[in-house]
């Protein structure tokens, strides 16, 4: 049970590729990381796996089924996607916004029921925002917006959970926050695909890394192995520096001259 | 382990909500009654329930009750719903509290609709249908040149923009054809908008207009709230986002097509009631729709009680709602940007 995109090529622009030939395969219960510069192609990739975005070559496999062939619905109900930002036009409460998430699950006349809200009662509690259900998502700040439309994501309740950024614009006790509920969330064996800018999340959580450069896988494996001075000088451009390596917990620092 | 709420700023509950958006709904049945009571011959309130519910009073006051100001009442009460309830979800799909009816063309297709309707001497049933016609017909060309440029809601905006001032164009056209003395004054007229000459006969189809717009919208009424997301995001929450979008942008045409034939073109109300509506509801469109169809009603009403009794004749409706409407946008648009509130 994997979702699978297989050798995918997208251009937004005709022949103009941001992504080229790109497999990468999550399977239920691991975290898969995404890193890679600005740019090359990480929240791409995510909304190709979750069928925002078509790829103009090769396919996207979930559970072994063709992931376009599924209708709009079918594939919410098995992918879950938490982009970056919430882009609500209007000032819907916190606990609107989670129901959202809901949605594969309710008919087109219909709203959620009462099982519904439980759970995104549940997702609300697991990331911490129940005391702010009611509050207008216009009036949060940026890391709670975040954690808010994480438990969206989560009330969606689909088997794979994908997520650009989880832990960008927030205090180091709100990243441990997400990242431990996300580990949580893949040992109860969701499949989880998180882009992050900084190496150390994937270091501390993640199992497997995957490394772009300019659309391009360029590592792929354990993250102490895709994750070398070598290889992330080659995916940013500048030298890094591994700390404590091979004695407790390793980190990845830029090299500051000097 | 858990982020305290800070108090101030919580929403209403939707039991407050529910509370208003039922007050809002009660509130045309006033407005109903007091303009029929209102008009140039003073009538009674006593003897407008008589003639309403069949009590002993004169014939002629039966009749200018029944035959005259109650269709009136009841169509201008109808346009005001379908502006306002229009507006609410064409500002949901169009993720922007700025825009109305008017964004596609709908108006000025309508316009040119009744233009050369009154042009070709087809009567009122006639301008009706046109109006219906060259509205939708507008909405239609809209959509097309929006699909065929990539879909997007800006691109959909433009191509409305576009549009609607080729329609404007074309009823200008019709204008310098029209003949100077007869027809150039009443096509002018009726382009101010008013509902002074409604009858029953054409009440009916604007009702069942109504009606249909208004329920279809009510029950996708959770959807627009999904639309109001940006377009990836309703998409990998499983929504046939353009699909979806256009079945509301038919039923919203369908609803300002049906008032504007009718009242010809009423400006600002599709675009100030929701908005009023939103601030006292919330923008979730199980109350929003109900609340605004109320409100409208009830600010239709209010206007046209103004444009038959302020002056010895009838002043056009687009021109008070106009110049009430600007003023009342222009003091929501402070009020948002002193709140520090961001104008998306």
């Amino acid at each position: 049970m994997s979702l699978l995109a297989r050798a995918i090529s997208f251009a937004y622009v005709p022949e103009k590729y941001v992504l080229t030939e790109v497999t990468v395969e999550v399977e239920r219960g691991e975290i898969l990381f995404l890193l890679g510069a600005n740019g090359s192609g990480k929240t791409t990739l995510l909304e190709c796996l979750c069928g925002v975005r078509v790829p103009q070559h090769g396919t996207v496999l979930l559970d072994g089924r063709e992931l376009f062939k599924l209708s709009a619905r079918e594939r919410a109900k098995y992918v879950a996607y938490v982009p970056q930002f919430p882009e609500a036009a209007f000032a819907y409460t916190v606990e609107e916004m989670v129901l959202f998430g809901r949605a594969p699950h309710v008919g087109p006349f219909g709203r959620p029921g009462r099982n519904d809200w439980e759970r995104a009662y549940r997702a609300l509690a697991l990331v911490g925002l129940d005391g702010l259900s009611r509050r207008p998502i216009t009036t949060l700040s940026g890391g709670e917006k975040r954690l808010a439309l994480i438990a969206r994501g989560i009330a969606q309740e689909a088997p794979y959970l994908l997520l650009d950024e989880p832990d960008a614009h927030l205090d180091p006790a709100n990243q441990h926050r997400v990242l431990s509920v996300i580990s949580h969330l893949a040992k109860e064996g969701l499949g989880v695909v998180a882009t992050t800018h900084n190496p150390n999340s994937a270091l501390l959580y993640g199992k497997r890394v995957l490394l772009l450069r300019a659309g391009k896988t360029l590592a792929e494996g354990a993250p102490k192995d895709a994750l070398s001075a070598e290889l992330l000088k080659e995916a940013y451009g500048i030298p890094f520096q591994i700390v404590g390596d091979g004695v407790g917990p390793r980190a990845i620092l830029p090299k500051v001259e000097g | 382990m858990r982020i305290k709420g800070r108090g101030a700023e919580r929403a209403f509950g939707p039991v407050r909500r529910a509370g208003i958006t039922f007050l809002l709904g009660l509130l045309p049945l006033f407005f109903i009654l007091g303009s029929l009571h209102f008009g140039r011959m003073g009538l009674s309130l006593s003897e407008v329930w008589a003639s309403l519910f069949g009590g002993e009073v004169s014939e002629t006051v039966r009749a200018l009750v029944l035959r005259v100001r109650l269709p009136r009442v009841i169509a201008a009460s109808l346009v005001g719903v379908n502006l306002a309830v229009s507006g609410a979800a064409f500002q949901g799909i169009f993720r922007n509290p700025l825009v109305e009816s008017r964004i596609l063309g709908v108006s000025a297709g309508a316009a040119f609709g009744a233009a050369l309707a009154m042009v070709l001497q087809s009567g009122p049933a006639g301008i009706q249908i046109l109006a219906f016609l060259g509205g939708l017909l507008a909405a239609g060309l809209a959509i097309l040149l929006g699909t065929a440029f990539g879909g997007g809601i800006l691109v959909l905006v433009l191509s409305g923009v576009l549009v609607s001032s080729f329609f404007s164009s074309l009823v200008s056209l019709v204008k310098y054809f029209a003949d100077p003395y007869v027809q150039l004054p009443g096509i002018t007229f009726w382009l101010m908008g008013g509902i002074s000459t409604v009858l029953w006969h054409d009440v009916l189809p604007l009702a069942v207009a109504s009606f249909l717009g208004v329920a279809g919208l009510f029950l996708l009424r959770w959807r627009l709230n999904l639309l109001t997301l940006s377009e990836a995001e309703a998409q990998a929450l499983g929504l046939h986002v353009r699909r979806l979008r256009f079945l509301v942008i038919a039923l919203g045409t369908l609803l300002t097509a049906a008032a504007v034939s009718v009242s010809g073109v009423v400006g600002w109300v599709g675009l100030i009631v929701p908005h009023a509506a939103r601030a006292l509801v919330g923008p979730d469109h199980l109350f929003l729709i109900p609340a605004s169809a109320g409100l409208g009603a009830a600010v239709l009403l209010l206007f046209d009680n103004i444009a038959r009794t302020a002056l010895p004749t009838e002043i056009p409706l687009d021109i008070l709602t106009g110049l009430i409407g600007v003023p009342v946008f222009f003091a929501l648009f402070m009020r948002q940007i002193r709140r520090g509130g961001g104008w998306k």
